[in-house]
């Protein structure tokens, strides 16, 4: 009898040693999972205190996270010295030199006379160029002045203001600083693209445009001067060949 | 001392072990299928932008190409969001009395950016870079789909590590010539296996090595 009570007790001593483990156990895990559910999935790593392009900023009165460059700063190698490249314009423009110009029966202010635009390509014109420029024409331009440069577009089929068409002789004898000058800063109905198509490319876009004019007016572009109007014998200026200010 | 449990115990520990099992292997399984749904990716979502506008027409119908817009795609990592200014390059006269304008509109006259929902919101400890993608002969549709078909867009893709991988691990599966990179047509049939792993090399794709090193993509 007496043994068998010791052998009881001993069981039961036993058994409140595992419940206490079990206990324990039971414990740790109810912390464990009170812990996870307070703390909720945490996403730091998914949203950094950083700013990734266009992401908004309580910090700055604007919200915006990507900050324009301070007024007259110039980037390491991008001093726009080369004026010709860069403006498409004579080094020392006659600011009493007023372009003339014309009204045509759409409504389209048209430049008739071009005095501080360059008449040679600042780069060398290679066909590397030419097809750059026809990439490019075919991105940024041929929405409104369709694939010919007749300015027949899908906008102007949508009801934007027909462009002059390239193929005249006032645009055939337009100097290329021109085209460079109205793709930087727009004319007319037309804004400046200079903030999308960096300088070089633009000049691939001019030299482009002079590839067209020329298919569409093979006779006489071959008899006229090509040093003048042919894309692939303009010279290039001596020793300054500018890559573009790329970002 | 008469029988603790009853004969049929047995057949419910033994279901019961069986049944242990089977839920086990379908928790898994769901939480593998919950963690893919478009709930937790976003995949197919349709996202509601303070302009109504449609990709569907600007692009399919119109036929703009993808960098009239989004014009630094080619040269840095974002892809490039348009300023307002680019809207109104049209929107000056097309549709320029139409209500639906009028938040670009506002924008225009206030100098206020329009602030548009992100549809592709990557984590921050990714790396994700669209320059080097087009410059790789990876087209804007292999990850973004037929944008041009859809009025609102949505996450094609779910963008999970898997998928990602999916592609660095076999590029020449997913690469097409650089002239058709923005082509929203091109289907992957258009080139042959032997055509692929020569285009590969053209690109000079590095080894898989390289495109799954941990640090290609968590830098």
């Amino acid at each position: 009898m007496l043994m068998n009570n010791l052998a009881v007790q001993d069981k039961r001593r036993k058994a409140k040693g595992k419940d206490v483990f079990k206990r324990l156990g039971f414990a740790f895990c109810l912390l464990t999972f009170t812990f996870l559910t307070a703390c909720g999935v945490r996403s730091d790593m998914q949203d950094q205190p950083r700013y990734k392009a266009y992401k908004k900023s309580e910090f700055f009165s604007d919200k915006r996270g990507s900050r324009d460059m301070v007024e007259g700063t110039i980037p390491r190698g991008q001093l726009r010295e080369n004026k010709a490249f860069y403006t498409g314009k004579v080094d020392n423009p006659n600011p009493a030199a007023q372009a003339a110009t014309t009204m045509d029966a759409t409504g389209n202010t048209l430049v008739t006379s071009f005095p501080n635009a360059i008449d040679e390509f600042p780069i060398p014109v290679t066909k590397e160029l030419v097809d750059r420029g026809q990439e490019r024409y075919n991105i940024y331009c041929i929405v409104c002045h369709g694939p010919l440069g007749n300015g027949d577009g899908m906008i102007v089929r949508r009801g934007f203001s027909k462009p002059p068409t390239y193929n005249d002789d006032r645009l055939r004898n337009a100097p290329v600083g021109h085209f460079y000058d109205v793709i930087s800063n727009g004319w007319g109905k037309m804004n400046g693209y200079a903030h999308v198509i960096q300088p070089a490319d633009r000049w691939a876009i001019v030299a482009y445009i002079r590839a067209l004019q020329v298919s569409q007016n093979p006779e006489n572009a071959l008899k006229t001067d090509t040093t003048k109007t042919g894309p692939g014998s303009a010279p290039p200026k001596s020793g300054d060949t500018p890559t573009g200010g790329k970002p | 001392m008469a029988q603790f449990f009853n004969k049929s115990a047995n057949n419910i520990a033994r279901i019961s072990m069986v049944m242990g099992v089977v839920l086990a292997a379908l928790g898994g399984f769901a939480f593998t299928q919950l963690a893919r749904s478009s709930y937790l990716t976003g995949q197919f979502v349709e996202k509601q932008q303070p302009v109504q506008f449609s990709h569907k027409h600007h692009v399919g119908d119109d036929g703009i190409d993808c960098r009239y817009c989004h014009s630094t795609v080619e040269t840095t990592a974002s892809a490039g969001m348009p300023p307002t200014q680019t809207c109104m390059n049209c929107h000056s006269q097309i549709w320029a009395d139409s209500p639906y304008l009028e938040p670009v509109k506002a924008s225009f006259r206030d100098n206020k950016p329009i602030e548009w929902e992100r549809v592709h919101d990557m984590p921050e400890y990714t790396y994700f870079n669209h320059s080097i993608h087009v410059a790789k002969g990876v087209g804007c549709s292999t990850c973004h789909g037929e944008i041009d078909n859809m009025p609102a867009v949505y996450q094609q893709n779910t963008l999970q590590m898997e998928w990602c991988l999916a592609c660095h691990r076999e590029p020449e599966k997913f690469i097409r010539p650089k002239s058709e990179i923005y082509n929203m047509k091109w289907k992957d049939g258009d080139l042959d296996a032997k055509e692929r792993l020569d285009l590969k090399s053209d690109l000079k794709i590095r080894s898989k090595e390289m495109l799954t090193s941990c640090s290609t993509c968590h830098r």
